[in-house]
């Protein structure tokens, strides 16, 4: 009962978020905007048992990204963006696409829970899940153990982007 | 009145925002945005991927999820240091007005 309100609640301010983000004129409403969807989406890995990734979803998201986009949009002078024509010229295009899309994904939704059904050794409860605990230390058994090279590997990902968004973002390259 | 919320429910939502996203990146003409865009559309993959990781009862797609998080921090940093040395280069943020590479 009380999970129904709040999903409809953290529902709506995702989609609305979201679509005030694609549809305002000035950049730093659109950030604003999207940090109102993410957390909203922050609220829905909640409702689904995942603190961990509600916790990096506030911090990481919300705290990081957003701040380096709101950076970025009072470095860079947004005055006559504002001014001009908003949506490209092919944006029927656009949304003929996303129609066509939006309309398969409905058709298959029609069809019921027959559409979500899923073999039963998909259900299977693998290596990670038979470790009892709660989220997070069921997550940091995975990371460390089965995921452990990508884990390495994500962290040397990060390093180049940091190194290399800094030699981009420098006056002279 | 209140019906119980099934994956069906996380499903049809992560949809809907990966559709608003995608219609972001196809329509506006601000990188910026379009760069928020992909924000968005990311957050539904990871939307999706935390459903059936319920679903399962498995904590893998949780992993996916935090490697999704890292690769749109890394996206994020270096699509923005792009556009800064574009504005410097080109003093716009017009997608359709950076054009050099078009026919």
């Amino acid at each position: 009962m009380l999970d129904t309100i709040f999903f409809y609640l953290f529902a709506l301010l995702t989609l609305l978020g979201a679509v005030l983000t694609i549809t305002r004129r000035s950049a730093v409403h659109s950030a604003i905007s999207l940090i109102v969807s993410l957390v909203g989406v922050a609220g829905l890995f909640l409702l689904q048992r995942a603190e961990f990734l509600f916790a990096v979803q506030i911090v990481l998201y919300i705290g990081g990204i957003m701040l380096l986009f709101l950076f970025v949009i009072m470095l860079v002078n947004l005055d006559r963006a504002e001014r001009e024509r908003q949506f490209s010229k092919a944006w029927w295009l656009a949304l003929a696409c996303v129609v066509g899309v939006g309309a398969e994904i409905a058709y298959f939704l029609t069809k019921g829970p027959a559409a979500f059904q899923f073999p039963p050794g998909a259900a299977s409860p693998g290596v990670a899940s038979a470790a009892a605990g709660g989220n997070v230390e069921r997550l940091a058994d995975a990371l460390f153990s089965e995921y452990l090279l990508p884990f390495e590997m994500a962290s040397l990902l990060l390093l180049v982007a940091v190194v290399g968004s800094v030699i981009l973002a420098k006056k002279r390259i | 009145m209140l019906h119980p919320i099934t994956p069906a429910h996380y499903l049809i939502l992560s949809a809907a925002l990966l559709l608003i996203g995608t219609l972001g990146v196809l329509s506006r003409r601000n990188i910026i945005i379009i760069l928020m865009s992909i924000e968005l559309i990311l957050n539904a993959v990871n939307i999706n991927l935390i459903t059936f990781s319920r679903l399962f009862d498995q904590v893998n797609g949780q992993v996916f999820a935090i490697f999704v998080i890292t690769v749109a921090v890394a996206e994020a940093a270096v699509g923005l240091g792009i556009l800064l040395a574009m504005f410097r280069n080109k003093e716009t943020v017009q997608a359709d007005e950076i054009d050099l590479l078009k026919w």
